[in-house]
């Protein structure tokens, strides 16, 4: 059901080293753009890519991500032109696992049924929904699990050894740690603690374990990758994309370039921290 | 509309924090493990006499509770005159329950006593709140400065710019005023930054909700903090009449004088209910802040609940004259009586509330914040149609000086 998923954490075990997670914004700043760089990003050396469904009320996100949201939504971005986007990837590209990051509103609205559905077939492979904890699995989390989706959920720094099992129960595909208590793109994580917290976390469950919030530099990169099984960029990634825009917001000439390059830069550093380990 | 007719409306919330369909704990992993920590140590105080005891101290000698219920003479007179001009020579008699008068003007101090001294019980040093109008944000502020409590208060930039008096006033409390530049800076997005505080220092912090929603225990221990206002006008109508009222009427945004006024009479049939919600410039125009009447369900701010959005699921910014009923949202419990039809949930535009603002002035010597003037501007459409002996309470939940700079300049010279 996660083959996608599985197949790459395989892989990247048997290569002995922690795979890269993307994220990036979905419409942000237009679909096209988008597009270009979902493709190119695999190239540059992206494991598993994380597409974010813009929402006017981003409240687990920091100021990159917010603004990213506010960009493609200004510019009419939709949950249906999401999905339009996840199937032109997926044309292009059948082995690299996508997962679709947002809020639940926007998939409420929609209707649960018809968008797991949608997304099924479009070939989305799993769905983080940062607002929807155990304690609210019929509303999304088991119906996804039903339709073939996984529903990767976040650990965080307070769920504690007594709510994990409740946390990793129905999660499939991976587990995503939030390094820090925060929102995404601000606080820098203790990168030693990083490492006891997977290490907790692996004694609870079998699933690899990615790393993400406050990850900026391929340094930091290489540094979390040393303790987990992936490492998850977002708010570096939108930014360099935002500080490539014209004055008007549009993409230009070095947006893709730019964002790409980070990419490679991120996923030099985390396989860097597999040749030292 | 086949909804199932419960025994009880009082019954709710169930243990998933549900009123039917609405309500629930929709937030981020981070902050779950305290809100079950929170509704833990709410349970442990409502059970504990102690904490009762202690809250009715401050509620009588800080608050000045019981505010009055006070039989509005010539407001009465004024809408029989006008239903004896339209035939009809009826016209409800009219009570106020004046959370005016409660200290720092209005109903929300209520709730911010009760959370500030759960926050008191739980170890907590460091509060945090949103605000719209400012109302809360005081409230909050004021019973920081009591306890010798950090407080930070996040207000939408464009909030602060239109509420500066308030501003001022929290700051005189002591409280960091933190104007929000993210979204459409306003009090949405007061609460988007409020609960990213919160993510982000979890272990040391409060946040103190001011109305009915947010995610579970907070629209259910809201309510039983504001419950007061209905278990008060009950003994004192009961006093002043012998008999219950028939008909109850608050204003609501995200609804916390309304609840607090309904829910001990959800159980008495006999009552009529009637909840008014801002319609800005008019339903129609979209430029309004009635969630139930111009909105659908969806899920915000951790609950599940009417919210105003787009097609697409999209939040939109709410419109009012009255920045207190500002809100795309209301509260769950809302949602579940207007499912229900415990409760009539009714509209008023800006228009008519500045016209009962004015009407409440000159008829009573009471200067109505603008959020209740919406409840008294479906009043003066309700009253008049009602017989003499009919027993209409109306929530008059805060003050007007708050809004008096506000409405001279839209008001200008016609005053």
């Amino acid at each position: 059901m996660t083959a996608r998923l599985d197949a790459k954490f395989a892989a990247l075990a048997q290569e002995g080293r922690a795979g890269l997670v993307t994220f990036l914004t979905a419409g942000d700043p237009d679909p096209a753009t988008t597009l270009e760089l979902l493709k190119g990003l695999p190239a540059a050396g992206a494991d598993v890519i994380e597409l974010g469904m813009p929402f006017s009320d981003p409240m687990a996100d920091g100021p990159a991500i917010q603004w990213a949201s506010l960009r493609a939504l200004k510019a009419g971005q939709t949950l249906a032109k999401t999905l339009d986007l996840v199937r032109a990837f997926r044309a292009a590209d059948a082995a690299t696992p996508l997962v679709l990051m947002g809020y639940f509103n926007p998939i409420y609205v929609y209707g649960v049924e018809r968008f797991l559905i949608e997304a099924k077939s479009a070939g989305v492979d799993g769905l983080i929904v940062v607002d929807l904890p155990p304690e609210e699995d019929d509303e999304l989390c088991l119906p996804a699990l039903k339709a073939g989706l996984a529903f990767i959920r976040l650990a965080t720094p307070t769920t504690d050894d007594h709510r994990l099992p409740k946390v990793l129960a129905n999660t499939a595909g991976f587990v995503y740690y939030v390094s820090i208590t925060g929102v995404t793109g601000t606080a820098t994580p203790d990168f030693d603690r990083v490492g006891s917290a997977v290490a907790r976390l692996k004694r609870h469950t079998t699933l690899p374990v990615a790393v993400g919030f406050g990850v900026k530099t391929a340094a930091h990169a290489a540094a979390v990758a040393k303790g987990a099984d992936a490492v998850v960029v977002g708010s570096a990634l939108v930014e360099r994309l935002r500080t490539s825009l014209d004055a008007e917001g549009r993409a230009t000439a070095a947006t893709v370039p730019g964002v790409l390059d980070l990419a490679r830069e991120l996923a030099a550093g985390v396989r860097a921290a597999a040749k030292a380990a | 509309m086949t909804v199932h007719q419960p025994n009880s409306y009082r019954s709710g919330p169930d243990e998933r924090g549900r009123f039917g369909k609405f309500g629930g704990r929709f937030v981020a992993e981070t902050l779950m493990p305290l809100i079950l920590e929170l509704e833990e140590a709410y349970a442990a105080a409502t059970a504990d006499p102690a904490f009762r005891q202690e809250m009715d101290g401050y509620l009588a000698h800080y608050v000045g509770r019981p505010s009055a219920l006070y039989f509005a003479e010539r407001l009465t007179e004024h809408f029989r005159a006008v239903s004896t001009a339209s035939g009809l020579s009826g016209g409800a008699k009219i009570y106020l329950k004046r959370e005016e008068l409660n200290h720092t003007g209005s109903h929300k101090v209520n709730n911010v006593l009760g959370q500030i001294m759960l926050a008191r019980r739980m170890g907590k040093k460091r509060i945090i709140a949103e605000t719209g109008a400012g109302q809360h944000g005081v409230a909050t502020a004021t019973l920081c400065a009591r306890f010798g409590l950090d407080c930070v208060v996040y207000m939408g930039a464009v909030d602060v710019e239109r509420q500066k008096p308030n501003v001022f006033r929290m700051k005189l409390l002591g409280a960091e005023v933190v104007p929000v530049e993210s979204g459409t800076r306003t009090l949405k997005d007061a609460m988007n930054e409020a609960l990213r505080d919160w993510v982000t220092n979890v272990e040391t912090t409060f946040y103190c909700i001011g109305t009915v929603a947010g995610p579970h225990p907070y629209p259910m221990m809201v309510r039983d903090f504001q419950s007061i206002i209905g278990r008060e006008t009950k003994e004192q109508i009961l006093a002043i009449e012998g008999r219950l009222p028939d008909s109850l009427v608050a204003c609501i945004g995200g609804g916390s004088n309304a609840m607090g006024l309904f829910h001990p009479f959800l159980d008495d049939p006999a009552v009529e209910i009637y909840g008014v919600e801002a319609a800005g410039h008019g339903i129609a125009t979209g430029l309004h802040a009635a969630s139930l009447s111009g909105g659908k369900p969806g899920v915000l701010h951790g609950n599940r609940t009417y919210l105003l959005m787009t097609e697409d699921g999209q939040i939109k910014d709410a419109h009012s004259i009255s920045a207190g009923l500002d809100y795309p949202g209301i509260g769950p419990e809302h949602s579940y009586l207007h499912e229900t039809g415990r409760v009539t949930y009714l509209s008023a535009t800006d228009e008519e509330a500045l016209e009962a603002f004015q009407l409440l002035s000159k008829l009573e010597g009471i200067i109505p914040a603008l959020e209740p003037a919406h409840a008294l501007a479906r009043v003066a459409e309700l009253a008049p149609r009602m017989p003499k002996d009919h027993l209409m309470v109306v929530n008059l939940s805060g003050r007007g000086d708050k809004d008096v700079p506000q409405v001279s300049e839209m008001l200008g010279s016609k005053v």
